[in-house]
């Protein structure tokens, strides 16, 4: 009889941090050519033409960073709550959270002087979404609700919501859509190249994977979260307050979330309407974990997702291929991904008897 | 006797590994018809992994198993329960929605097509509580039942399954006295047809009263095998935690000074809610080492865990240098300069997937002298990491190294470091040298007595006898949550710490 064990590993060196994420995306690409096949497509064709279709020319390609910017985002919002296992699954209600919180501000501050609109709605989106994440948090800290649960339903509650103010007090005058009153010029992100769509949002998602790789290798902060994600009970011991780590880590978790949400009002839509997330937040625990956490591995993990996104609709133009192909895509990384960590840290021994 | 007649169980020769443990090493074990055997030995002993392949939860790497004669090869309980081998694990199998009659049933359905025949187990049922006197109603749902009542749920699954040999994992560490006299008489009369059961446990006394045998377990090998009509419980602690004193301990005269630590009227309730702290009083003074003996599970946890800042007693005080201790928040514990060293290391003292420089700086991180503003001064985390891990010589790949990459006695070493770095007032060892080897074990005693030389008063918590009357200026005994009595280091006699460990409180002669 063979039996198979599943045994722990020596740790592997520090380039396999590197080619196993490149082997993944491989792994992916070659069983993604089963979908594809079934779905009549020519195999080549469509590669060629999903690449093609995000990075071939200079709108596409800077389509593809604006399709990103969101997604990297909200990646970053839950692989900064996940470190430390605050288990935000909400980045999606925390988007829209801070959306509102734009929108509300973008609408109504014409009083205020130009130069200082801009800012105070980023603050303002940043603030809604990180409070909306400290709720649960404050939850689970204080009454042990479980936060999986608590944070997925409150993008339901944030859903509602919305839906209430946009068919109420924030209803365009005139209009019978749910959709807001367009927002002050001076809200809106500036677009920095022209004949695109490339907007401040993404320089300051850019930015914002610099700063919470410089929170979690520099501060004392990004240790100690990190120290109660490893080990809540050792953390506690050492002296670190657990609780004040958890809150303040959902609030920049959440505050992340809502700049996505800022993001997609002040640079695409303008205004606020239903659809205004096709489920970012969603997207974004898959990216995070795609990129193990890491900023940098989910800069490229969310460039990965808007390449497939971008890419799809020119595929699907062009071959017939349906562009639901890039959330079975997306799906099997994710997948594959954990398979190759999986093994990072464990093998398969064959024990014969 | 016993010995005569061929055994119900012959595991022979058993060995068996864990990754670089080994649990079990050519264990040899017989258990007879009609007899209760105690299976005794500390925590880590390699008691309940032996039970374990007797059950067939886990496989032996060597060495055979014969039941009633036959050889068996046990790859999962299932096989077990169809030999007749049943486990009562510390924490129970129970479904806590059904009820006691639904709980019994599972995994044994015989009924009429799709439909469970409940009222045939239901006579059966009452006949076996009839017999054995377990009163339970059988209707009752599993979750309203106390702890005892659910272990007779355990227990009349064992018997509903017409298991012979009943196999308890330290079935009384969650029932209360009048409970364990109970548990007691139905193992009694279990045995009494010629079943038998074995009992696993680390408690002198409770072995004393219920076994016929005891074999005594350590480090994973049979030490010895008594009939219980003739052994003692002094005898039995020496058996369990003796160890040949390997090292010659080098312990300056030195006169004790003021008071560090001071613990006053200390009530405390265990994870049960059942006592396991009574009125505790002990004053640990500088430059001496308070030795606390007694077998584990006698209040020692849940004192540790009080001191540590991780629960709250029920009434009482303790100071340190004078000043308050705040119940339930390590950090008053570190701030009032103790040390702290838990007995589970690898789950409460240290982040085991951070690196070894994170885990040295896990106290001192928000000094003044290892950031500003939040900004970590990395250049001199790196130094000072490197200047403990040379003062400590601790074996390890480099700062950065994974913690949980380093040996058993490297973690303690970098907890001691951790600890000891500040100079503390106060030193609280729990168990610091369980499972290491000797040349760890020596080192963590060398640094305790410089600690005790250099002015900190230590509580040294421990099971292992021969540590305690090597280190100890002063040797209390803590059984029950109660102190026992207390003796000087120099003249104490092993006797007499022996016969408090037992719970028997009376003085020998000198």
């Amino acid at each position: 009889m063979i039996r198979f064990r599943i045994i722990k590993r020596k740790p592997l060196p520090g380039w396999a941090k590197i080619v196993i994420p490149i082997a993944a995306i491989l792994a992916t690409l070659i069983l993604s050519a089963i979908p594809i096949l079934m779905a009549g497509g020519h195999l080549w064709k469509s590669y060629y033409y999903l690449f093609y279709g995000a990075l071939g020319t200079r709108f596409n390609l800077l389509e593809t960073f604006v399709k990103a910017s969101p997604l990297l985002l909200t990646g970053l919002a839950v692989a900064f709550a996940f470190r430390a296992k605050f288990w935000n699954i909400g980045a999606e209600g925390q988007l829209l959270a801070g959306a509102l919180a734009a929108t509300v501000l973008g609408v109504n501050l014409g009083g205020v002087p130009q130069p200082f609109v801009l800012p105070i709605v980023i603050i303002g989106g940043f603030l809604a979404g990180g409070i909306w994440a400290a709720i649960p948090a404050i939850l689970k800290t204080k009454l042990k609700v479980d936060d999986v649960v608590s944070t997925l339903l409150l993008n339901y509650v944030m859903i509602h919501i919305m839906g209430a103010l946009l068919f109420g007090p924030l209803q365009q005058p005139g209009s019978s859509w749910p959709r807001s009153a367009a927002i002050i010029k001076a809200a809106c992100y500036p677009i920095l190249l022209p004949r695109s769509r490339f907007h401040m949002g993404i320089l300051i998602a850019f930015f914002v994977v610099f700063v919470i790789w410089f929170i979690n290798q520099r501060t004392t902060f990004g240790y100690r979260s990190k120290a109660v994600g490893v080990n809540i009970r050792a953390a506690h011991f050492g002296g670190i307050n657990t609780t004040s780590v958890i809150i303040w880590t959902a609030l920049i978790s959440g505050g992340l979330a809502g700049l996505a949400g800022v993001g997609e009002l002040c640079a695409i839509q303008y205004r606020l309407i239903m659809d205004i997330s096709p489920g970012y937040g969603y997207s974004g625990i898959v990216i995070a974990m795609l990129g193990n956490l890491h900023p940098v591995g989910v800069l490229f993990s969310s460039l990965f997702f808007s390449v497939i996104i971008v890419g799809a609709q020119t595929m699907s133009r062009m071959t017939g291929v349906p562009s639901y192909i890039a959330e079975v895509i997306q799906g099997m990384s994710l997948m594959v991904m954990l398979i190759f960590l999986l093994f990072t840290e464990y093998k398969i021994k064959v024990m014969k008897k | 006797m016993v010995d005569t007649q061929q055994p119900m169980v012959t595991m022979s020769s058993i060995t068996k590994y864990f990754v670089d443990v080994t649990a079990n090493h050519k264990v040899t074990f017989n258990l007879y018809s009609g007899e209760i055997c105690a299976l005794l030995g500390e925590n880590g002993a390699g008691k309940t992994t032996l039970m374990n392949i007797l059950f067939g939860y886990y496989a032996c790497d060597e060495g055979e198993i014969f039941i009633k004669g036959e050889k068996a090869d046990l790859s999962s309980p299932k096989d077990a329960i169809a030999r007749g081998v049943g486990m009562i694990h510390q924490h129970f199998a129970l479904v806590h929605s059904q009820t006691v009659l639904e709980n019994i049933v599972i995994g044994t359905e015989s009924g009429k097509g799709l439909f469970l025949d409940l009222k045939t187990a239901r006579r059966k049922l009452l006949a076996l509580q009839e017999k054995f006197g377990l009163q339970i109603d059988p209707e009752a749902r599993v979750w309203t039942l106390s702890v005892g009542e659910q272990q007779k749920v355990e227990i009349l699954k064992a018997l509903y399954r017409e298991v012979n040999i009943l196999i308890m994992d330290e079935p009384t560490a969650v029932l209360a006295p009048a409970e364990t006299e109970d548990l007691f008489k139905t193992l009694k009369s279990f045995v009494e047809e010629g079943r038998s059961v074995v009992f696993i446990s680390h408690k002198l006394n409770e072995v004393m009263d219920i076994s016929d045998r005891i074999v005594v377990l350590r480090g994973g090998q049979v030490v010895a095998e008594r009939h219980t009509a003739e052994t003692s419980p002094r005898e039995l602690a020496n058996l369990m935690v003796g160890r040949e004193l390997l090292e010659d301990i080098d312990k300056k005269q030195l006169e004790p000074g003021r008071p560090v630590l001071e613990i006053q009227n200390l009530d405390a309730l265990n994870d049960k809610k059942l006592p396991a702290l009574k009125n505790l009083n002990l004053v640990v003074r500088q430059n001496e080492i308070l030795g606390m003996a007694g077998i584990s599970g006698n209040g020692q946890r849940e004192l540790s865990e009080i001191l540590f800042g991780l629960r709250d007693p029920a009434r009482g005080a303790i100071k340190i240098n004078s000043i308050p201790l705040k119940f339930g928040n390590p950090s008053s514990a570190i701030k009032l300069k103790m040390a702290r060293i838990p007995e589970d290391r690898m789950d409460t003292g240290l982040l085991m997937d951070l690196s070894v420089e994170e885990n040295l700086i896990l106290e001192d991180h928000a000094s003044a002298e290892f950031q500003t503003y939040g900004l970590m001064k990395l250049k001199r985390i790196q130094r000072y990491s490197d200047e403990l891990i040379s003062a400590y010589s601790i074996a390890t790949a480099g700062r950065d190294a994974v913690t949980k990459s380093l040996s058993g006695g490297n973690l303690q070493k970098v907890m001691l470091a951790r600890e000891l770095a500040g100079k503390p007032a106060v030193v609280i060892a729990s168990q610091p040298t369980r499972g290491l080897d000797v040349g760890a074990m020596e080192y963590i005693h060398q640094r305790l007595l410089q600690e005790r030389e250099r002015g900190a008063g230590i509580l040294l918590i421990s099971e292992d006898l021969d540590e305690v009357f090597a280190l100890s200026d002063r040797i209390i005994v803590i059984y029950e949550g109660e102190i026992m009595g207390e003796a000087a280091g120099e003249n104490a006699s092993r006797e007499q710490i022996g016969i408090w460990m037992s719970g028997v409180n009376i003085k020998v002669k000198q």
